[in-house]
């Protein structure tokens, strides 16, 4: 054996030296060194790794994790108006419990027989998915809203057969990023501004950059900037008018409230199911999620699995299976649909746990709470001197931007004033859109209540004055 | 009637029977008006000053009809998705050996407890670096580790899983080339059939040609078919190694060799790490790039499919090309640079899946340099042994390089047993699951013919494998004595056979509960 290292490991059940010795003699082997013959001895590591002395003991791995950790100050330790495409919505009890099972937290990608449950939850998902967008047809989650949204243009260019995408100007800069680099083999992204006024699409803009070559717009809602797309309606009728389709990105935790894109006409949804159930994880509470309407052109064009529901031979049982397998590229590797693999299904199922909760009237309260506060707090900060907030005209969900360029200061000094009295300010703009001066994205979720924005709003005018 | 003391000895196999609830769709659970949980009310001071702004909502912006979700009162979301979760087989319940190249490792419950910390849960990525110096220095510690499990100079943790982390590699792979005015010339990416399915798809999605290598006749790479692919016009070749078969490539240098002769990049997939975790590196055999998947060498849980995670590390000269923004640290402390100029920009949002980075960072430091070598040896034994054990049951075979060890998994055949029973290697899939464990088959196309993929990694004990491989047999008895039983399972698991024609026909797939009411109940 290796180094004659017999120390027995708890997560290493045959590291008992009596057994790994019974199971070399077993094979015939006389170290494990003969399972490697195969490697050539000029790539062979002959030195240990260098890597920092392991924790032997359980309780030593926890005082030294939690020791680094608690050197971070939770968004509970402080008073957090940070969005920007991550919210701090409430986080139900019973979504972290199903989260948690052991059964749905370590089992992977089973069959339907012994993983049933999972498919059942998945299908759920897809289901109260389906009914919040009215849709038929929704995947099984995607890594995160920015990959939704450019697997939703790819599908576009392929269905369209054309190869430009117009895209709102007020979509994040890293969600840019993402997407440009992500399409460009097939679709050239193309920029269209928000109106100065509104926050909402340049709807002229959109007509003239309109073409035979546009394969689809791409708007959000609500839009980066926390404005709701009141031109939503008016954008697919100039985007079909030209041929194109129309994909939206929609905020789930919104649409108690506002209308889903379906309503308005479009063709692809897409977007990120973190506000449903999901905690911020530092960002990583991500996945994304893809619908359309039950047309197999549209079917066909998904990469993700899409879990659906089938007879057993015995009568009213319930069986699942992957609809249209031959797609993806499980199934015929480089000639499916971009590409399936692991992505988010657990926070799938813990946001189907989420919507099973909420229900209708949950939705429709959550949207109500979440549009008065947000316009409340809008109000208050308006009234501080200085402050403007510049699409004060329009209808907010969750978010707004607030420029404080007439102040004199800047947005990180700003924030950086608050941090001080536990406060986090939102996100700043003024890198990503100097257009908006020194301008932040406040966010304000069901959990700001009137007492969390009068102490902003305090705070703020201290920090101010 | 009992059978009497003393109780006689349990029978091998187990008389297992799975959960099986017939657990209602979560909407014919439905009661109109009940509640599951209730969300924060607005207060009556923000009311009088605002009113409510969602009436006010212009026509076609506000939502027309309330959302037709199901109305449940708490408990009973919770008994509905509890039952499902017992229909459903974690590694938390079963000897989960049989998800080959899935590396089903134990993934240690204390790990989960830290990340439940508010100080990770409950931490926003857009929090100034002085709130987060803990969450960041993890990261940081964990890229290097990684890099030195790796041999490479940098990591990225930002992809979100493995095929993500292939596409993040295959995106600096067309940047590198472009910043050498080579982008439009190298348009081809080699891969082999052995090597996951997400190389050669993402290598399309990229907008490369795709040139899959075959074996050679003892199931090793063939050198000779890689050399006559290459060209000026190669990007790259992406490879896993071991592939699937568990079989290490033993010219894996001169594979290297060859594609930067002609001015391509190496990748390397290590999916497979698991066997080889100090015993070999990517950067040692001279690749440029490689990815690991934290779920699953990592141990970090798999989530019925995510979230994972993934790395992609790479030699210096790659460095500038990586996923921004970056992890540095100054005297000042940890903190993030978005200016990269050259980076490919962003993979994902923020900066990865964080609650499986403090997984995963905690795992290593639970076992450190001399405990992941224990893992990729005790890994190894483990397959080898249970390797032993199925080559005694009738019916199976390992294809390819004969009489050679394999390394952390092996791509048997049940080709003797189809030819002799009829029964085929998705029927032995489904009877697994009355055994209350699973079976994988192979990625496609099957290129070994009835193919069964087991990899059992290092958190099985030898009375696990024992157990595992006398299923097999048990399976194997009864298709060559009673193949019925085979051929009509599953028996004892939740659902009975299923029929999958429909979900291949536009006309009757469902893939909601919508559209399963419209198509097949006459509702609208």
């Amino acid at each position: 054996m290796h180094d004659g290292d017999r120390r027995v490991h708890p997560y290493i059940p045959n590291s008992v030296p009596e057994v790994r010795d019974a199971m070399l003699r077993a094979v015939g082997a006389a170290s494990t060194e003969d399972f490697y013959a195969d490697v050539p001895e000029s790539i062979r590591l002959r030195r240990p790794l260098d890597l920092p002395a392991p924790l032997r003991s359980e309780a030593e791995l926890v005082r030294h994790v939690e020791g680094l950790l608690a050197r971070n100050t939770s968004t509970r330790d402080a008073l957090s108006f940070l969005g920007a495409g991550c919210y701090g919505h409430h986080v139900p009890a019973v979504c972290d419990e199903i989260a948690g099972r052991g059964e749905f937290l370590t089992a992977y990608a089973g069959d339907p027989y012994e993983d049933h449950g999972r498919f059942q939850a998945l299908f759920e998902y897809e289901s109260m998915m389906g009914e919040l967008l009215e849709r038929d047809v929704v995947n099984v989650p995607t890594y995160d809203g920015f990959q939704a949204a450019a697997t939703a243009i790819r599908m576009a260019g392929r269905i369209s057969g054309r190869r430009r995408a117009l895209v709102a100007a007020s979509v994040s800069a890293d969600k840019r990023s993402k997407v440009v680099d992500y399409v460009r083999p097939d679709v050239e992204v193309g920029l269209v501004p928000f109106d100065a006024t509104s926050g909402t699409l340049d709807l002229a803009a959109l007509a003239a950059a309109l073409g035979p070559d546009v394969a689809c717009v791409f708007v959000e809602n609500p839009t980066f900037l926390g404005t709701v797309e009141t031109g939503g309606p008016e954008i697919v009728r100039l985007a079909h008018a030209a041929g194109a389709l129309a994909v939206v990105s929609v905020d789930p935790s919104t649409l108690g409230v506002l209308a889903p894109p379906a309503a308005w006409g479009a063709d692809i949804d897409c977007g990120d199911i973190q506000p449903l159930g999901m905690h911020q994880h530092f960002g990583g509470g991500h996945g994304g999620f893809i619908a359309t309407d039950d047309d197999p052109t549209f079917v066909m064009e998904y990469p993700s699995r899409l879990f659906g529901i089938a007879p057993t031979a015995v009568p009213g049982e319930y069986g699942f299976g992957d609809v249209a397998y031959e797609r993806t590229s499980f199934a015929v590797r480089e000639e499916g649909k971009e590409w399936v693999g692991t992505a988010a299904a657990l926070w799938g199922i813990t946001a189907g746990v989420y919507l099973a909760l909420m229900g209708p009237q949950g939705m429709r309260e959550l949207g109500e709470t979440m549009m008065a506060r947000t316009r409340y707090a809008m109000t208050r900060l308006a009234a501080i001197p200085g402050l403007r907030i510049p699409f004060a005209a329009t209808p907010h969900a969750k978010e707004f931007v607030v420029d404080l360029s007439a102040t004199g200061r800047t947005v990180a000094s700003v924030a950086a004033a608050l941090r001080e009295r536990g406060i986090f300010l939102g996100a700043d703009l003024s890198g990503e859109q100097p257009v908006l001066g020194q301008a932040a994205l406040v966010a304000v979720t069901e959990v700001c209540t009137q007492t969390d924005i009068d102490r902003l709003a305090t705070e703020l005018a201290e920090v101010l004055a | 009637m009992s059978a009497g003391l003393p109780i006689g000895p349990k029978p091998r196999p187990r008389r297992f029977h799975q959960a099986s609830w017939d657990e209602p769709i979560v909407f014919e659970l439905s009661v109109p008006g009940a509640r599951g949980v209730l969300p924060p009310a607005t207060e009556p001071g923000i009311t009088a000053l605002v009113g409510d702004p969602a009436a006010e909502l212009p026509p076609g912006i506000g939502r027309a009809a309330p959302p037709a979700l199901p109305e449940l009162s708490q408990v009973h979301v919770l008994r509905h998705y509890d039952r499902l979760s017992q229909e459903t087989l974690g590694v938390d319940l079963n000897v989960d050996v049989g998800q080959g190249t899935c590396t089903m490792k134990y993934s240690p419950k204390v790990d989960d407890h830290l990340v439940r910390s508010p100080k990770v849960a409950d931490t926003h990525p857009l929090q100034d670096a002085s709130t987060v110096q803990g969450t960041l220095e993890i990261m940081w510690r964990l890229e290097r580790m990684l890099a030195e499990i790796s041999g490479m100079a940098r990591v990225s943790l930002q992809p979100a899983s493995g095929s993500a982390a292939i596409w993040a590699n295959v995106a600096m792979i067309r940047a590198w080339h472009e910043s050498r005015a080579e982008g439009d010339r190298r348009d081809e990416v080699i891969t082999t059939i052995f090597s996951h399915p997400s190389n050669a798809a993402a290598a399309k999605v990229a907008g490369y040609r795709v040139i899959t290598l075959y074996p050679d006749a003892d199931g090793y790479p063939d050198l000779g078919a890689l050399r006559a692919a290459l060209s000026e016009r190669t990007a790259a070749l992406l490879i896993t190694n071991p592939e699937d078969t568990g079989i290490f490539n033993p010219r894996i240098e001169e594979f290297v060799r060859v594609v930067h002769e002609v001015g391509g990049l190496c990748s390397y997939d290590q999916a497979n790490a698991n066997g080889i975790l100090g015993i070999t590196r990517a950067r040692d055999a001279g690749f440029d790039l490689c990815h690991f998947n934290i779920h699953k060498t990592f141990s970090t849980p798999h989530a019925c499919g995510g979230p994972g995670a993934g790395a992609v590390g790479v030699t210096a000269e790659l460095e500038p090309f990586l996923p921004r923004p970056t992890i540095e640290r100054d005297a000042r402390g940890f903190f993030l640079d978005e200016d990269r100029p050259h980076s490919i920009g962003k993979v994902r949002p923020w900066y990865g899946v964080t609650p499986n980075l403090v997984r995963a960072y905690a795992w290593i430091m639970s076992l450190g340099a001399d405990g992941l070598r224990k893992v990729a040896e005790t890994a190894v034994l483990n397959n080898n042994y249970l390797l032993a054990r199925v080559l005694e049951i009738r019916g199976a075979s390992v294809p390819y390089a004969t009489g050679r060890r394999r390394i952390e998994q092996v791509r048997y055949s049940w080709e003797q047993l189809h030819a002799d029973t009829g029964v085929h290697t998705e029927d032995i899939a489904a009877r697994v699951a009355d055994f209350g464990s699973h079976y994988w088959m192979s990625h496609h196309p099957y290129v070994v013919p009835e193919p069964m993929t087991l990899e059992p990694t290092e958190s099985y004990s030898r009375e696990d494998l024992d157990e595992y491989a006398a299923i097999l047999a048990e399976i194997a008895r009864e298709a060559y004595e009673e193949p019925e039983t085979v051929l009509t399972a599953p028996h004892r698991s939740t659902v009975h056979r299923i029929d999958h024609e429909p979900l291949d026909d536009p006309a009757r797939w469902a893939i909601t509960w919508r559209a399963y009411r419209r198509k097949h109940l006459g509702g609208s």
